[in-house]
């Protein structure tokens, strides 16, 4: 048997196959892509670590509670600085190709809220050359991999893990994989604001939506970082840089009305307030120049010519705060561990209170690098000590049977991708970026009916063979069950705070300094801050 | 019909369970910015059956590469027009319409030994770490491998995105030993390659294989490592970087 088995092959899940097969783990991943077509992919700024005498750990450490705006941990993020430098060191180790400075060091640039140049990056792709590297070294490990496989439901049995049930996209049949410990490293799910994010399609939280199906608990969901500049059109990310190299933020009548470095949350309801106001807004980055541009942005200047039609040499580009990140994730100890004993979380399925209420750019690659590593290690010495009550096919036989309702049972009067769309849109005006509490519960009211209507959508297509149609189906199911904590979530905290804003409540209040926690009982969704 | 907002798509389809199992259908959507934008609405609109892959939107993933008028694109960085035809990439088992199974990129890379073997040095100048910066922008997308012809008369040859890969390592001036990359290239690897260049023609990231291909017969030279398809032992100096000693035929 397994001693671990990783759902995720993004970062954090081939950072922690790599570590449990170093410390001699029985080790598999199984994930519904490919590692290389992950969301870490798409992570352009850096990675932030102390490593030079001019920065200090102590800033590092500061810049982070800070932006968290109280809602963090301060001993998991001591543990993630002082982690940072061994993190990158690894990642040198293992061949990351780090642009470089003239000392022959790591190169790193400032980024938003940090108060030192700190981010080591790779140009525009550092996630796409990390996962790379990581990859090719899960390759020549020889680390099983269960590529195309949907995680359904984790196995458990008296609050103990034992294993995880998967639908085999190639066939759909589910399959149960029996394991010791279970580390999720299944992402995030920014994909419930749909074209109003800019994340990769499969962005749907299926990780964090198994462990509360499974009894774990989960936390801060109502806490979505969006981020400032994506394209208007198409919700593709403008990097930050853009702005970090003197970019401007304009309205729709041509005036300046935010201070474009400010952090992240703050900007993003400029403009959003200022689309609301004048209709449009537009990054300016004409004044770079041709040749700046063409060195430092072309990635930008690219996509904004595909999807917007402009060149942003000589025009303005036109931009909306779309969701970017999802701080909430499943709520794990010190050790990575959730609610259920040897069922482990890690990356941005995680909340292992390092961003709070607002993430810093550059520490989400860290996270899943430092916690990465540490979780396979604790879910290992899980593994080799605990003793697992017996097994039972009851969860694969219930999987199987959902898997079969939703070919032949569900009668797919109502059209599910029609509701996703739908969704998409009232999440982002109405649990987006600014929120109250008649909105709030607008959207709930929508989300729980869709609950119930789940039975009457289903999948048109009714072969078994590589059947994306029943897969976003499935990944449907699992964002209308986050939307709904992420309602009640943001419904019961009647404060603002970092990325969460309530314009009926837009003060922090002392009595929510504390995470939002909710979990299941026997199906009912409960709620609490601890 | 045609029209100003519209245009039409033919789809080259493949379902194992249907008979027959292959089928070109057209769509008619309204013009979109990105080819994956036209498919999306087909799918989310008129035939949730039809099936691809798709991922980032933003050409870094490598999910959606598919064959347009028998040319490898990303279908999220192709805008499509009036009668295109769009089919999967070759070279691999399409699993159902523009879906094609993608262990290929695990297994190459795997064959080559593609990885870091242990370093003999943390520090790396400007200069060397740009040796290997367009050769680590690769996203696997499998476009050049499905434009590669010697695939079509040899269907063990690594490949141009593993080849690329080997040079990244082995070019890479922090690496201890790369000597195991360098014998698994040997055998339908580099000295297979007919320095075509279709590969470089269709890759999305501007890498250039044929000429890390090219970098690696003459590196391999240097190490010893003779072109079998010469024959006789035949070994070369001719130096790194230059090796302009013909084309190997098959």
């Amino acid at each position: 048997m397994l001693d671990i088995l990783i759902v995720g092959a993004g970062g954090a899940g081939l950072t922690a196959a790599l570590e449990a097969h170093r410390a001699g783990a029985k080790v598999a991943i199984l994930s519904k892509s490919y590692p290389t077509r992950s969301q870490t992919a798409m992570a352009q700024g850096g990675i932030n670590a102390v490593l030079t005498p001019s920065d200090s750990i102590e800033h590092h450490i500061a810049d982070t509670l800070q932006s968290a705006h109280d809602l963090a941990s301060i001993e998991a993020i001591t543990q993630l600085c002082q982690g940072a430098p061994k993190a990158i060191n690894w990642l040198g180790s293992l061949g990351m190709p780090f642009s470089r400075d003239t000392q022959e060091g790591v190169a790193q640039r400032r980024l938003g809220g940090a108060s030192a140049p700190r981010a080591c990056y790779a140009q525009d792709y550092t996630g796409l050359k990390l996962i790379h590297t990581l990859y090719d070294q899960v390759i020549e490990a020889g680390i099983p991999l269960y590529h195309e496989h949907f995680l359904l439901n984790c196995i458990v049995e008296e609050n103990h893990i034992l294993g995880i049930t998967a639908l085999d996209i190639r066939t759909s049949t589910v399959k149960a994989i029996a394991a010791k410990s279970v580390i999720l490293a299944t992402g995030g799910y920014s994909k419930l604001y749909g074209d109003f994010s800019t994340n990769a399609q499969g962005a749907t939280g299926d990780g964090i939506a198994a462990a509360l199906r499974a009894g774990a608990r989960i936390s801060d969901i109502e806490f979505v970082q969006f981020h400032p500049t994506a394209l208007a059109s198409s919700s593709i990310l403008i990097s930050e840089s853009a702005r970090g190299a003197g970019g401007l933020l304009i309205d729709g009548e041509g005036k300046r009305f935010v201070d474009e470095l400010a952090p992240r949350d703050v900007v993003a309801r400029a403009i959003y307030e200022a689309i609301e106001r004048t209709g449009r807004a537009y990054l300016d980055i004409r004044h770079l120049g041709e040749a700046y541009i063409e060195e430092h942005l072309p990635q930008e200047r690219k996509l904004a010519q595909l999807y917007e039609g402009v060149d942003c040499v000589h025009a303005l580009i036109p931009i909306k705060p779309a969701a970017h990140y999802t701080m909430g994730g499943i709520e794990v100890d010190a050790q990575g561990m959730s609610a259920v004993r040897g069922l482990f979380a890690v990356g941005e399925c995680a909340n292992a209170h390092i961003h709070g209420a607002n993430r810093l750019g550059g520490n989400s690659l860290l996270e899943l690098v430092v916690f990465g590593r540490d979780t396979a290690r604790h879910a290992l010495t899980f593994a080799q000590k605990s003793t697992p009550p017996n097994a039972n096919d009851t969860q694969f036989q219930k999987d199987s049977a959902f898997i079969h309702a939703c070919f032949h049972r569900f009668t797919n009067q109502i059209d599910f991708y029609e509701k996703q769309t739908f969704l998409s849109k009232i999440a982002y005006r109405n649990a987006g970026l600014f929120r109250n509490e008649m909105h709030l519960k607008g959207v709930l009211g929508v989300v729980r009916q869709i609950q119930k209507e789940l039975p009457f959508m289903g999948v048109k297509d009714k072969l078994s063979t590589y059947n994306t149609n029943l897969v976003e189906f499935l990944e449907f199911g699992n964002i209308i069950e986050l939307a709904e904590v992420l309602l009640v979530g943001a419904i019961n905290r009647i404060e603002s705070r970092g990325a969460h804003y309530r314009s009926d409540y837009p003060q922090s209040h002392p009595h929510f300094a504390h995470p939002t926690i909710s979990w299941k009982e026997q199906g009912v969704l409960c709620n609490a801050f601890e | 019909m045609p029209s100003n907002e519209t245009l039409t798509l033919t789809v080259q389809r493949f379902h194992p369970q249907r008979q027959p199992n292959t089928l070109s259908m057209s769509y008619t959507v309204p013009k979109t910015k990105t080819l994956l934008q036209a498919l999306t609405h087909i799918k989310r609109t008129q035939d949730p059956t039809l099936t691809f892959n798709a991922g980032c939107n933003a050409s870094v993933c490598g999910s959606c590469a598919v064959r347009v008028n028998g040319r490898e694109v990303l279908a999220c960085a192709y805008t499509p027009q009036e009668g295109d035809l769009i089919e999967p990439l070759r070279y691999a088992t399409v699993l159902k319409d523009l879906v094609v199974d993608a262990s290929h990129t695990t297994t190459l890379n795997a064959r080559a030994h593609n990885a870091s073997h242990g370093h003999k040095e943390e520090m790396q100048s400007i200069d060397a770490a740009h040796a290997i910066t367009r050769q680590s922008d690769c996203i696997l997308c499998s476009a050049c491998y499905s434009a590669c012809p010697v695939l079509a008369v040899n269907s063990d040859f690594l490949g141009p995105f593993a080849l690329t890969r080997s040079w990244r390592y082995i070019a890479d001036s922090r690496e201890a030993d790369t000597s195991s990359i360098m014998q698994s290239i040997q055998t339908n690897g580099i000295w297979d390659c007919t320095l075509c260049g279709e590969c470089t023609t269709v890759c999305p990231q501007h890498i250039d294989p044929k000429n890390d291909i090219m970098m690696l017969q003459g590196k391999a030279g240097i190490l010893g490592y003779t072109n079998p398809k010469f024959g006789g032992g035949m070994s070369f100096d001719g130096g790194f970087g230059t090796p302009d000693f013909g084309v190997p035929s098959f």
